[in-house]
């Protein structure tokens, strides 16, 4: 029973040393970078976490901000399990968001249930076919992901703001002045907020996706460790010729997992029009939550548990991030420690992996010596 | 006519100039080996330093070099962990532009005490230089095309005739070439590999803060948050457009170049064409290029893929 729980306290250690020592670099430069700025870290991340902790209506928004990034971290990390690079999650994002406001402004009259299904659904696929069109490439053509998902994400970027100026914005819809966004999602399109059926929420915004993104991560846990479907995409990633030898077929696989990453990040662009902004503006730059998702599912560990995890820390952060600021510290510090923090992951993964090839070397060397050894006899 | 043409055809070619520079970086980078899509983050620093210096000292030309500088500086950083420590290329190329955007901002706050934007600068090389005066004088064109044209053009067309021969007629350029393609077999003939490779990350530093430069000390006079927004993504575009050639960058960053002018001026030449398509052109044209509708692009074989020394 002892070495039970020392056993899982040893396993807990190790799963987690890398992820915590870059938070604590992270930390360690944000409180460098804020004794530069003449403040103390000490108040500073004493704000920061106040402002994320100090109530439940702080942790609401803590809640509210680690809801999209949850989502397209799992969209990240599903597509980095099975060997591709997905950084098109910002296009992926603004695929579904703009689908959602097409579908609840078209489906309108439909009851509210149906209706934000319908959207979710409808979000799922348009984030899904766009992510695809890499996929399709990468399977058929072998075009690396990560230039056509980089440029997919500045064509989504425009084609978007098109829709917006051109299709679906006030002005053309309902006839009244232009504007620099869409029109807005009517109450039946939207997701309930919390304080509207819980007072202590106070005046967080948290809303009903936070539900659907941890649903989410459970039911992609339950994919990737529980069904055959899943073990086919996390051996292609391991190992893709391997996983071809054994029965599975590559192109397939590339195309499902950027079609599923794709929809995850497209349900992250759904739920945070239908929660939050209501409305998708004109932008000149992408909205950033598809390269927060990268941030986040490194530091999760690309397991959807640890996603819930890192998602809720980097929700502290920008959450913490406000009231850092009414201390008089820019909050750029905070995008700073995001920074250093992926940093530091990705120089983990390297010492993991100069581990793994120095014991390969190790064994390497053994069998020669082993061989030598032959060999001195037979002479 | 010439009267609208003219000076868009100078609009194009002064939109150009930062990608040209970076896309170049991007060239060398790649072609050694090392996917670079930190470009976007180190123009940033390019952007911001370049201003500073100039602020700082009075001389734009101080400023231009402190953007090579903080350019090399942040490409050094992609280069330790991607080619010593063999790190996820992108995963690093990421964070930088996370850290790039992150650290300015940071910066502008502490020593401006301002946000979103610098004071402008009052010595800006956005006019023709002087050397050239002459240029003006010419009818018709002067006026109207060369008046409009600032050093960093100029600058722009040397980098590429320069890469150009550094990459393909010097024994340098040989070796770069066979590092990205296949460095085993570099190495095997006593090639540097982790040399080669560094030399070139910190080329295509140098060239990404300048274009860094060129947007702030050479186009704006002032370093606004956001400015960047993207274009070191459009001059990968025009590296992969160009398939890893620097006279093909060239022509596709100047092909993305005038699409931009004329969605910007576009409407006096009375094209209809919505701003928003002109605006997505570089990208799906290159995603086009890369399909093979519009010549095939291939990257360079070792491109992205970390490389152990000593192993045989």
């Amino acid at each position: 029973m002892r070495s039970d729980i020392k056993r899982v306290a040893v396993q807990l250690w190790l799963t987690l040393r890398f992820p915590l020592v870059s938070i604590v670099a992270g930390l360690l430069v944000g409180a460098i970078l804020i004794l530069i700025a003449g403040k103390s870290p000490i108040i500073a991340y004493t704000a920061l976490f106040q402002g994320s902790f100090g109530g439940v209506d702080k942790i609401g928004e803590t809640l509210f901000k680690m809801t999209p990034i949850l989502l397209t971290g799992l969209s990240f990390s599903i597509a980095f399990r099975t060997g591709l690079f997905n950084i098109g999650g910002e296009g992926q994002f603004l695929a579904g968001a703009i689908t959602a406001i097409i579908t609840g402004w078209f489906f309108q009259d439909l009851p509210h249930l149906i209706l934000i299904l319908i959207m979710l659904i409808s979000a799922i696929i348009a984030g899904g076919a766009w992510a695809s069109i890499a996929g399709i490439l990468k399977a058929k053509m072998g075009i690396h992901e990560v230039i056509t998902t980089i440029m997919l994400n500045y064509t989504a970027l425009y084609l978007v703001n098109y829709i917006v100026r051109a299709v679906m914005n006030p002005q053309i819809l309902m006839g009244t002045k232009a504007e620099a966004h869409t029109v807005s999602l009517p109450d039946v399109a939207r997701l309930t907020k919390l304080k509207d059926v819980f007072e202590i929420f106070g005046r967080s915004s948290v809303h009903t996706g936070i539900f659907i993104a941890i649903g989410c991560a459970l039911f992609m846990y339950f994919i990737l460790f529980k069904t055959t479907v899943g073990y086919e995409l996390r051996a292609g990633g391991l190992s893709p010729d391997a996983a071809e030898y054994g029965g599975i077929k590559k192109s397939k696989n590339i195309i499902m997992a950027m079609g599923i990453s794709g929809g995850l990040a497209g349900l992250a662009g759904a739920v945070n029009v239908m929660g939050i902004t209501y409305y998708v503006a004109q932008s000149s730059t992408t909205p950033g939550y598809g390269f927060d998702g990268i941030a986040v599912g490194l530091v999760g560990g690309l397991h959807p548990i640890g996603n819930i995890a890192s998602s809720f820390l980097f929700g502290i952060l920008s959450n913490g991030a406000r009231r850092m600021q009414l201390e008089g510290i820019p909050k750029e510090v905070i995008a700073i420690i995001q920074g250093v923090i992926i940093v530091f992951i990705a120089s983990q993964y390297i010492i993991k992996i100069v581990y793994k090839k120095k014991k390969e070397k190790e064994i390497k060397r053994e069998k020669l010596r082993a061989e030598q050894g032959n060999e001195g006899e037979v002479q | 006519m010439w009267i609208v043409i003219l000076p868009i055809l100078a609009s194009a070619l002064r939109l150009a100039t930062p990608l040209i520079f970076s896309a170049l970086g991007g060239t060398f980078s790649e072609r050694s080996g090392v996917v670079n899509i930190a470009l976007e983050g180190i123009m940033v620093m390019g952007a911001f330093f370049s201003i500073l210096f100039a602020d700082l000292t009075g001389n734009p030309w101080i400023g231009v070099l402190a953007a090579i500088a903080a350019g090399m500086l942040t490409a050094l950083l992609l280069g330790v962990v991607s080619i010593h420590l063999q790190g996820n290329q992108v995963v690093m190329g990421t964070a930088i532009n996370i850290l790039a955007i992150g650290l300015t901002s940071y910066l502008l706050q502490i020593i401006y005490k301002r946000f979103g934007q610098t004071d402008a600068i009052s010595n800006a090389l956005t006019g023709n230089p002087e050397i050239l005066s002459f240029l003006e004088n010419i009818p018709v064109v002067g006026k109207l095309f060369f008046a409009g044209l600032t050093p960093f053009v100029y600058l722009a067309f040397f980098a590429v005739g320069l890469s150009y021969y550094v990459l393909f007629k010097t024994p340098f350029g040989l070796r770069v070439r066979a590092v990205g393609e296949h460095p085993k077999a570099a190495d095997t003939v006593g090639i540097n590999v982790y040399k080669i490779r560094y030399i070139c990350v910190l080329i295509s530093g140098a060239l990404a803060g300048i274009a860094g430069a060129s947007l702030t000390v050479g186009y704006t006079a002032i370093f606004r948050e956001h400015m960047v927004s993207g274009k070191g993504f459009i001059a990968l575009a025009a590296m992969v457009f160009g398939k890893w050639h620097p006279v093909g960058a060239l022509f596709a960053c100047l092909f993305f170049g005038l699409a931009d002018a004329l969605s910007i001026q576009g409407s006096m030449l009375g094209i209809k064409i919505p701003t928003e398509f002109m605006h997505m052109l570089p990208y799906v044209a290159t995603i086009l290029a890369l399909i093979g509708v519009v010549g095939k692009a291939t990257a360079p074989a070792a491109d992205g893929e970390p490389y152990e020394k000593g192993e045989n």
